[in-house]
């Protein structure tokens, strides 16, 4: 995946105003890739479900431009439409219905004609190969999931939107739910998902977004998300503790741990100079001995809270 | 026109009419032959016949509308209220489907069903009285119409309730004390003088008389003000559902 790789969807000044007055979407800009897997992170009430919605047609965009293939989602409505799958946020399923129907519905409602062998494989493919012709309400939460997924598929999409997967799932059915996204992928289908899971996005994500207050503060591929935004510490282990640090650190970002066994240094990754040879050399030129030496790199949950917090101080965006 | 997407809705509505047969087909006719038992026979075989018509058969087109009235609008509103209620509306809404096409899936099922209802209350009707209808095609044109209308109407409220029991409101305080005041049971020149006129504002009054002039070549008001006031009906509804999508009313925000 690489930056030349064209948009799948174009959305441009996309604002939503609620009736009630609350701005949910403030001018976003976002180009989503064909092929790609896009995680937008946020906090609750972020308009990440408003923006998911609007591009599905759910939601009214109050000014700006939904692109999906080139075509516009109000004007061409059922072009656009017909591309996307879209996997809800709640549980929504008529409780009567029969499995095997209900993906069937799915499918005629975005006019397509029958194609029960589609369906079956379909069905197979999510684990409900033997609960086709199960009645909804019989279904498992995670079982009831799934049909939705198949609902979403049902009718062949080219991008999936899916609205808090994991949310609620536990930890066996969120990693079956991350292999479908994958395989999903390898069949050539482009992914959004919402989450507020970091661990969601940090494994499965080829590019992160994050919202909130109805802002895309930054977009990025998730390794340069990671190395743009991640401080990294270099945390270098003393042969015995030292009281205080040598006044000739003073110039490095350092600090010494609480049990004083440990130089704990911050610094950037993205800086010309990490200062790490300086900062070596001064410690051995003020006599420290070193034991050992390791890094950690911030994960996105730090970066996400930074982000967030940021933005909540300055109201405005970063990015 | 999205063809698939209309046939979708329209089989999906139909199968839950299947699956719900003894309540949504045979409750009606029951309840039919019991009218028919109780005012047909029993009270109907003390009173004279009405505008040369017996009373028994009289009250077979005023029969029929109560059911097809309360079916069709019963039918309809469940039908769009449930996927509201279920959340599963989303997905008609972000279907490439226009409202037109939403509308003719939902309120085509449940006029078909109506429409059944409605014949299969004929024939029930036969096995108790001589049946005779003097304009078949009017006939039929009536209880398309009807089943069409009311069905629209059905779909407003579904569209309009948000809890069950505004969807129950409407049906049982005004379409039930209107079909019964508007002559199922009764011819309007047998009203005192006040009531009569009183009773025209009554639309159902209209209908009805309309629908038993198709059988019997006898009405209360002029065939012409019937099919007026139908028609005029039918066109409300139809504004008012084109009203409810192009603003998105309940459904899209």
């Amino acid at each position: 995946m690489t930056s030349e790789t064209p948009a799948i969807i174009s959305i441009r000044g996309l604002t939503k105003t609620y009736a009630n007055g609350f701005r949910a979407l403030k001018g976003i800009d976002l180009d989503v890739r064909e092929g790609e897997i896009l995680a937008l992170l946020g906090p609750n009430g972020a308009g990440k479900t408003t923006l998911i919605s609007t591009i599905c047609g759910l939601v009214q965009p109050t000014a700006g431009s939904v692109t999906v293939a080139g075509f516009d989602i109000g004007r061409d409505f059922r072009k656009t439409r017909e591309l996307i799958g879209l996997v809800p946020q709640e549980l929504a399923i008529a409780p009567f219905d029969v499995v095997e129907n209900t993906v069937r519905l799915s499918r005629g409602l975005f006019g397509l004609s029958r194609n029960d062998h589609y369906i079956a494989d379909l069905l197979g493919r999510l684990s409900l190969g033997d609960k086709m012709t199960n009645i909804m309400q019989q279904l498992s939460g995670g079982m009831k999931r799934r049909v939705l997924i198949a609902k979403a598929l049902a009718h062949e999409p080219r991008i999936l939107f899916l609205d808090e997967p994991t949310a609620g799932v536990d930890v066996e059915l969120r990693k079956d739910m991350w292999d479908i996204v994958e395989q999903l992928r390898q069949d050539g289908v482009t992914i959004i998902l919402t989450t507020h899971y970091i661990e969601e996005a940090e494994e499965i994500a080829d590019r992160v977004g994050v919202i909130a207050n109805g802002e895309l503060l930054v977009i990025d591929d998730k390794t340069t998300l990671m190395s743009r935004f991640g401080k990294k510490q270099l945390s270098i282990e003393l042969r015995s503790p030292c009281s205080s640090l040598p006044e000739s650190l003073a110039e490095f970002d350092v600090e010494l741990s609480s049990d004083q066994s440990r130089v704990i240094y911050s610094y950037d990754t993205r800086a010309e100079r990490t200062g790490i040879t300086a900062l070596l050399q001064a410690l051995n030129e003020a006599g420290l001995q070193l034991k050992d030496l390791s890094t950690v790199q911030s994960s996105l949950e730090d970066i996400f809270v930074d982000l967030v917090a940021s933005n909540r101080e300055t109201g405005e965006g970063v990015a | 026109m999205n063809i698939e997407g209309v046939k979708a809705i329209y089989i999906n509505e139909m199968r839950r009419t299947r699956k719900t047969l003894l309540q949504s087909v045979v409750s009606p006719v029951l309840s039919t032959m019991l009218y028919f038992v109780v005012f047909g026979s029993a009270i109907g075989s003390r009173i004279e016949s009405v505008g040369g018509v017996e009373y028994g058969l009289f009250i077979v087109p005023g029969l029929m509308m109560l059911s097809l009235l309360t079916q069709s609008i019963s039918n309809a509103s469940f039908g769009i209220f449930f996927p509201k209620f279920t959340g599963t509306i989303y997905e008609v809404m972000s279907a490439p489907l226009s409202f037109f096409e939403i509308i003719l899936g939902y309120v085509g099922a449940a006029a078909t069903k109506s429409l059944i209802i409605g014949t299969i209350i004929l024939i029930t009707a036969a096995f108790f009285v001589d049946l005779r209808i003097a304009h078949p095609v009017w006939m039929v044109t009536f209880l398309l119409v009807t089943c069409i209308a009311f069905s629209l109407f059905g779909f407003i409220i579904g569209l309009w309730a948000d809890n069950f029991e505004k969807l129950q409101l409407i049906p049982l305080i005004v379409i039930t004390p209107l079909v019964f005041l508007g002559g199922s049971f009764y011819s309007i020149d047998m009203l005192p003088e006040f009531w009569q006129k009183v009773t025209l504002l009554n639309p159902v009054v209209y209908l009805i008389s309309g629908f038993r002039w198709s059988f019997f070549d006898v009405a209360d008001v002029s065939v012409g003000l019937s099919v007026t006031m139908i028609t005029g009906f039918l066109l409300l509804c139809v504004g008012i559902v084109w009203w409810m999508f192009r603003t998105g009313y309940k459904l899209r925000s």
